[in-house]
């Protein structure tokens, strides 16, 4: 049996679902939210990117369920000998993997198996590099071939091109037939409103239907032919090649994933108590509360950003290195390493939230709504739960989903830096900054750099696109500023 | 106005003592200058010597805030906070804490000039590129430039400036040869160095700023004056230049205004992947060397340049817009 292991990340990873669930109940009861929410989905933009953010949010939670594997019992006459005097197997200790595994990791546990010695180029199955091995008993100096990438193959210069064709095809076709599956069945929930599931299907074609389902449809298919494809090829190849110590780079970039994801979501959650608490309590009270407060930030944002995390950074850094009994294993340590630069970026970056909140609290507490609630005497405390903090949480959500992607960049800042996340922890800026030492070889090594490039800006172009459909639905006043083509021009 | 200045310099005096303990209390409290020295001298066994040596050649032995043995006067100034965060008051940053123990004014000095010259043309081409490419999207508004110009102005913003440096550094130095990779030459010749990068982060930059001064001449654009200005027959042109441009100006100062610290702190990023010895570099050196007297003074330096900078353009408001008044 496996021995769970919750990492503190995990552990707020998945309160976050919670929390979302919970949302999402809010949704279902709320006219007023659900009829935001139907705005967003009705952005073609925002409903393709919240499709691929949902994509990405998957490989992530995947990535945060952590085990130890259990060691299987050494078979040596000692130790047996030992286990059998002291009373059966039962009571034989168990031995835990020092190494905390993810779902993913035993997902992907073929890529982390098929390691090379040295770089690779995608879909390669020869070394980049000139090796010297034996062959037919002579020392020669050549390409080698890979011990794992396109292993199988007999000859492979003839059968390579058509072996690798083959199966991108038969993944691109099954992962084409599962969005035709996916279309079908979307008809099928239509088929009400639209007279049957052929005429459905035929305005889905069209793009006449009440939400943007073509365009969500067609995100669908490019997604799962390229997934289909690519997961149709990683057993054998590997499919972004390897880097300089033979590691799969798409494992790499899948892993990174998360990491960004923990950055994204966790450093906004951390701002989200001082920024809403202090800022509701400055624009409730005014006077010299909301002096202090605005004192708090104002020293906060004069230092530059990135001085002040770095600041912080490295104090973290000290005391974890006086403090090394806080944790058990390697991936450990990363961990509580990136929850503390959650934390950092939390406690540093609250500022523009609390100065929003302010404002906003500034204008409502003149509301009627608000003065009516103190006429019949309500207290300051409940007044700000239940009269302020609801009306001021549609900020709270625009400068969340707005603030995610920024997060994500920054990341590969501060790693570059050498204030991000811990070197052994996968994550874009980890791979870029090797992708930089690599760019100056020769041959040029461009995949590790191209993945983490193609990865990177799918999820953070997904993430703005998103962000922007949900600001566009929850304050009117950016909407009008939103790009139109304007369909009948006037001649 | 003078009155303004006064009292603007006064708060800015008071959030800089914020800064200052704040600094203070992150860099000596939550680790002690033992564990700092242990950290900086590094290895797994580590002396009491060796830590007490390291202290005493930094002044780092003295006691925090309040020296009892030293007479009089001396037991508030002979102590860490005295020599290590009340002097930065008189812009007198002291010794690194690295082996070497540079003079940090002094370097922060030359380094200064080295950022600006990457900074300032920067700025101001940043300025008028992002300005004119958004006033080139209101200008077609509703049309297809409009709409995929914004596409593009949100793609490049999804991409790292990271990227931007590599792809850029790639093309331009190791496969075309036109401009050195990485480097400094001082004078004339740091044009060549200085050609690449500036326009790498002026591409960098560029999404973000364009789409957001899009909005703002958007914003205005729907104002009364715009349409009696149309009414007068005034061409489109000559409304978003006259007009809305003047009138925006006040958001385009905030907004630019908030990069000012930076064009003399220079950009981490840009110096160090090209190799240009300004104040980023520093920075960047200093947190890989984990030389906490240097990241103290840049965070101090940072706060002074952000207030001094908040004050220029409070100072800019009243010349963009004279019914602005400081009081």
């Amino acid at each position: 049996m496996p021995k769970l292991v919750f990492l503190w990340t995990d552990v707020v990873l998945w309160a976050m679902v919670a929390v979302l669930a919970w949302y999402a109940w809010r949704i279902k009861v709320n006219p007023n939210l659900r009829a935001n929410w139907y705005k967003v989905a009705r952005d073609p933009a925002a409903l393709c990117a919240g499709i691929v953010l949902a994509l990405f949010a998957l490989v992530t939670l995947l990535d945060s369920v952590h085990f130890r594997r259990a060691l299987l019992p050494v078979v040596s006459a000692s130790v047996s000998a030992s286990v059998n005097a002291s009373g059966g197997r039962g009571d034989a200790p168990t031995f835990y993997a020092t190494n905390a595994e993810s779902l993913l990791d035993a997902l992907l546990a073929r890529q982390i198996e098929m390691r090379e010695t040295d770089h690779s180029r995608p879909l390669a199955y020869m070394s980049l590099k000139k090796e010297s091995f034996e062959r037919d008993r002579k020392a020669v100096h050549d390409y080698a071939r890979l011990r794992y990438g396109g292993a199988h193959l007999g000859d492979p210069a003839v059968q390579w091109a058509a072996d690798v064709a083959l199966r991108a095809l038969t993944g691109a076709a099954i992962g084409l037939a599962a969005a035709g599956l996916a279309a079908l069945l979307a008809a099928l929930a239509l088929r009400r409103g639209h007279g049957g599931v052929m005429p459905a299907l035929r305005d889905i074609a069209i793009d006449r239907t009440e939400l943007p389902l073509r365009a969500a449809l067609l995100t669908a298919a490019v997604t799962a032919v390229v997934a289909g494809a690519v997961i149709a090829l990683m057993g054998r190849y590997h499919v972004f090649g390897t880097d300089q110590t033979g590691n799969d780079v798409l494992y790499q970039a899948l892993k990174s994933v998360r990491t960004a994801f923990v950055i994204g979501m966790l450093s906004t959650i951390a701002t989200l108590p001082f920024a809403v608490i202090l800022g509701v309590l400055a624009g409730y009270f005014k006077g010299w509360v909301d002096e202090a407060i605005q004192y708090l930030y104002t020293v906060l944002t004069s230092v530059p950003n990135v001085l002040l995390i770095a600041a912080c950074v490295l104090m973290v850094q000290v005391f974890l290195d006086k403090h090394p009994e806080m944790f058990e294993t390697g991936s450990e340590r990363a961990d509580l390493k990136i929850f503390l630069l959650c934390a950092i970026l939390g406690l540093t970056g609250w500022a523009t939230l609390c100065r929003l909140v302010r404002g906003e609290t500034l204008k409502l507490r003149e509301l009627d709504f608000v003065q009516a609630a103190t006429a019949f005497g309500v207290g300051h405390a409940r007044i700000m739960a239940r009269h302020i903090a609801p009306n001021v949480m549609h900020l709270v959500l625009i400068t969340t989903v707005l603030s995610f992607s920024d997060l994500i960049l920054y990341e590969a800042v501060l790693t570059y830096v050498g204030v991000g996340v811990d070197p052994g922890m996968n994550s874009f800026g980890g791979m870029i900054n090797l992708a930089r030492s690599e760019m100056s070889r020769d041959p040029l090594v461009w995949w590790s750099f191209a993945a983490a490039f193609g990865f990177m800006v799918t999820l953070v172009l997904a993430a703005n696109l998103f962000a922007d459909g949900v600001r566009d639905a929850f304050d009117p006043r950016a909407r009008s500023f939103r790009p139109r083509l304007r369909r009948s021009v006037v001649a | 106005m003078l009155n303004y200045l006064i009292r603007r310099i006064g708060y800015g005096a008071l959030i800089l003592i914020g800064v200052n303990l704040f600094t203070f209390i992150l860099f000596f409290t939550v680790n002690t200058p033992d564990d700092m020295a242990r950290l900086n001298i590094g290895g797994k066994r580590v002396t009491q010597e060796q830590i007490d040596k390291w202290k005493s050649e930094r002044g780092y032995d003295k006691p925090l805030y309040w020296n009892d043995k030293a007479p009089g006067r001396e037991k508030a100034t002979d102590t860490i906070f005295w020599d290590r965060s009340v002097s930065l008051f008189a812009l007198d940053f002291g010794r690194s804490d690295a082996q070497n123990a540079i003079d940090i004014g002094h370097e922060i000095k030359t380094r200064m000039g080295v950022s600006l010259q990457l900074a300032v043309p920067l700025f101001i081409l940043q300025v008028i590129a992002s300005v004119a490419f958004a006033l080139l999207l209101v200008f077609f508004r509703h049309s297809r430039i409009d709409f995929w110009g914004v596409v593009l102005c949100v793609l490049m913003l999804s991409i790292s400036s990271l990227f931007y440096i590599i792809v850029g550094q790639l093309t331009f130095s190791r496969l075309l040869h036109l401009v050195p990779m990485s480097g400094w030459a001082g004078g004339l010749d740091a044009a060549k160095f200085l050609m690449l990068p500036i326009a790498l982060a002026l591409l960098s930059r560029l999404g973000g700023e364009a789409r957001l001064y899009r909005a703002m001449f958007l914003e205005e654009i729907g104002k009364d004056y715009v349409r009696t200005a149309r009414a007068k027959g005034l061409s489109e042109a000559v409304v978003l230049f006259r007009h809305v441009l003047k009138n925006a100006l006040i958001p385009i100062i905030t907004s630019a205004g908030s990069y000012l610290p930076y064009v003399f702190l220079g950009s981490l990023v840009f110096e160090s992947f090209f190799g240009i010895p300004g104040l980023g570099t520093f920075v960047v050196e200093a947190i890989t060397g984990q030389d906490f007297a240097i990241v103290r003074s840049m965070v101090f330096l940072g706060a002074v340049l952000y207030i001094a900078s908040n004050v220029v353009i409070d100072l800019t408001y009243t010349w963009a817009d004279p019914r602005v008044r400081l009081m």
